[in-house]
């Protein structure tokens, strides 16, 4: 039987780490996006200095688990005299650094891929016209591909945010207290796994649920050139 | 440039796709208000002929030279010559996240540097024209595809070009629609501008072109003013089209 006094006690506790956890996610989600644009431009540039260094990033960072990735960058990193002595150590120093930098070099890798689907599947019929009006590449690529391509990305570029939001979680493998970092701690308190990571859990999944409703309100807003009955 | 210049002029254009020959030995000079149809069976190039002139395709070999310029690839030449070609598309090809109002603006705001309000005026005066000013809010998704192609006829016309070129601009229409759309574009001829137009609508031709181009096998077959090339065509492959296109023509409609 689960011992409902001890999920609701547990809840608070494992809400208390929710600020970490979106701050994760949004750090990470934001330099992940910033990263993502760089390597969709290089990608696209059809320049092979910058196209290939980004398939070859692409290709590293998608093809390895993120939770190896955080190890490398949180244990292997400070091995490296360069790391210690280098700008960046205050950054690699302290586990949310380390957290934020994999998760957001690994969504970059992926969100890059989504932009690109994106770009590619504007019409090409619409930038001709651009064309034919004299609008220079640059002005195609702003007025015309870039919000094209914004609607075209936004539902795969919403899963990907949930998996992000979900892989936070691995934060807590490197000390962190986020939800899951709480959880464990609970747990290890109390031994009552069940009661605790169901919980654990049921905030997830309520959090996935909210940012599902903001994503779908984000994606009525721009569809509304395009009536869900044309 | 003299007046008298031709506004089109092409010489010995080709144009390859790979090994398909799209173009080739394309001699063609179009005077202003010139109205001139071309037709032919797909894939003779006529697409690809009117495509060449505002350089959305590079032509291979040969030289263009439109309103003046000679087509090449500095960019500097490439916008001043697509300014004054104004570009009609089978698909409409609108801007579907900007509304209409918005669709006949960008242009003149960017690459003309119209001032704002100009820009709505001259936008709302053409709207008029194509006898749609009521739409200028809305978007195209919401628009009919006659309306869109009336649009898009509006936005091309708001860059004041010398010269319009149509590609299929009704193929894409239900037939209740290719009307309002000829109508806007026989306003047009009558009004002076310069056309170049491919399309399969005959009665358009003969009632407007004074020039009917007639392309096979990315060559000009035949040209003629329409009535003769209607009713006396020269060229064997004219001939055996223009049985094919016309013989349902005076047949009922069948449904």
């Amino acid at each position: 039987m689960v011992d409902v006094s001890l999920v609701v006690s547990s809840l608070p506790k494992i809400l208390s780490g929710i600020g970490l956890t979106f701050q994760l996610l949004l750090l990470s989600a934001a330099i992940g996006l910033v990263i993502a644009i760089t390597l969709m431009l290089m990608r696209i540039s059809g320049n092979a200095w910058l196209s290939w260094p980004a398939q070859g990033y692409i290709y590293v960072f998608r093809g390895t688990p993120i939770l190896v990735q955080i190890f490398i960058i949180y244990y292997g990193f400070p091995q490296l005299d360069m790391i210690r002595e280098g700008p960046l150590w205050p950054i690699f120093r302290d586990p949310f650094g380390c957290a934020v930098v994999a998760l957001a070099i690994n969504t970059g890798a992926y969100v890059s891929e989504i932009l690109r689907g994106g770009v590619l599947g504007v019409d090409r019929g619409v930038l001709e016209a651009g064309q034919a009006l004299g609008l220079s590449a640059r002005q195609r690529f702003i007025y015309l591909t870039t919000p094209l391509a914004t609607r075209l990305a936004l539902p795969a570029y919403g899963n990907e945010i949930i998996s992000l939001m979900k892989a936070t979680a691995l934060a807590s493998t490197i000390t962190l207290a986020d939800m899951t970092g709480i959880g464990r701690t609970l747990v290890a308190q109390t031994y009552a796994p069940y009661e605790i990571f169901i919980s654990l859990a049921v905030v997830y999944m309520i959090l996935t649920f909210i940012i599902q409703k903001l994503l779908g309100q984000a994606e009525r807003r721009l569809a509304h050139y395009a009536p869900e009955d044309a | 440039m003299a007046t008298d210049a031709p506004l089109v002029q092409m010489h010995a254009v080709g144009k390859q796709f790979g090994d398909f020959n799209a173009l080739s030995g394309i001699n063609l000079e179009v005077a202003k208000g010139e109205r001139i149809v071309v037709c032919g069976p797909s894939g003779s190039g006529k697409s690809t002929l009117i495509r060449c002139l505002n350089r959305l395709e590079k032509h291979d070999t040969g030289r263009i030279i439109v309103a003046g310029t000679e087509l090449t690839d500095d960019m500097q030449h490439l916008s001043a010559v697509r300014r004054e070609i104004g570009m009609v598309f089978q698909s409409f090809n609108l801007f579907p996240h900007m509304s209409v109002i918005q669709n006949l603006m960008l242009a003149q705001r960017l690459v003309r540097k119209t001032p704002r309000q100009e820009a709505h005026d001259v936008a709302m005066h053409y709207l008029g024209r194509v006898k749609i000013p009521e739409q200028a809010n809305k978007y195209p998704a919401q628009l009919s595809g006659g309306q869109q192609q009336r649009v898009a006829i509006a936005r091309a016309l708001c860059m004041k070009p010398a010269i319009m070129l149509f590609d299929e601009p009704t193929s894409a229409l239900d037939p209740e629609m290719i009307h309002e759309v000829l109508d806007v574009m026989v306003d047009l001829a009558h009004n002076g501008m310069t056309m170049i137009c491919v399309t399969h609508e005959m009665g358009f031709a003969r009632s407007v072109a004074d020039r009917v181009i007639f392309m096979d096998g990315g060559q000009i077959a035949e040209q003629a003013a329409p009535e003769p090339f209607f009713t006396a065509p020269q060229h064997p492959r004219t001939q055996r089209f223009l049985s094919q296109t016309l013989s349902y023509q005076g047949l009922p409609n069948a449904c």
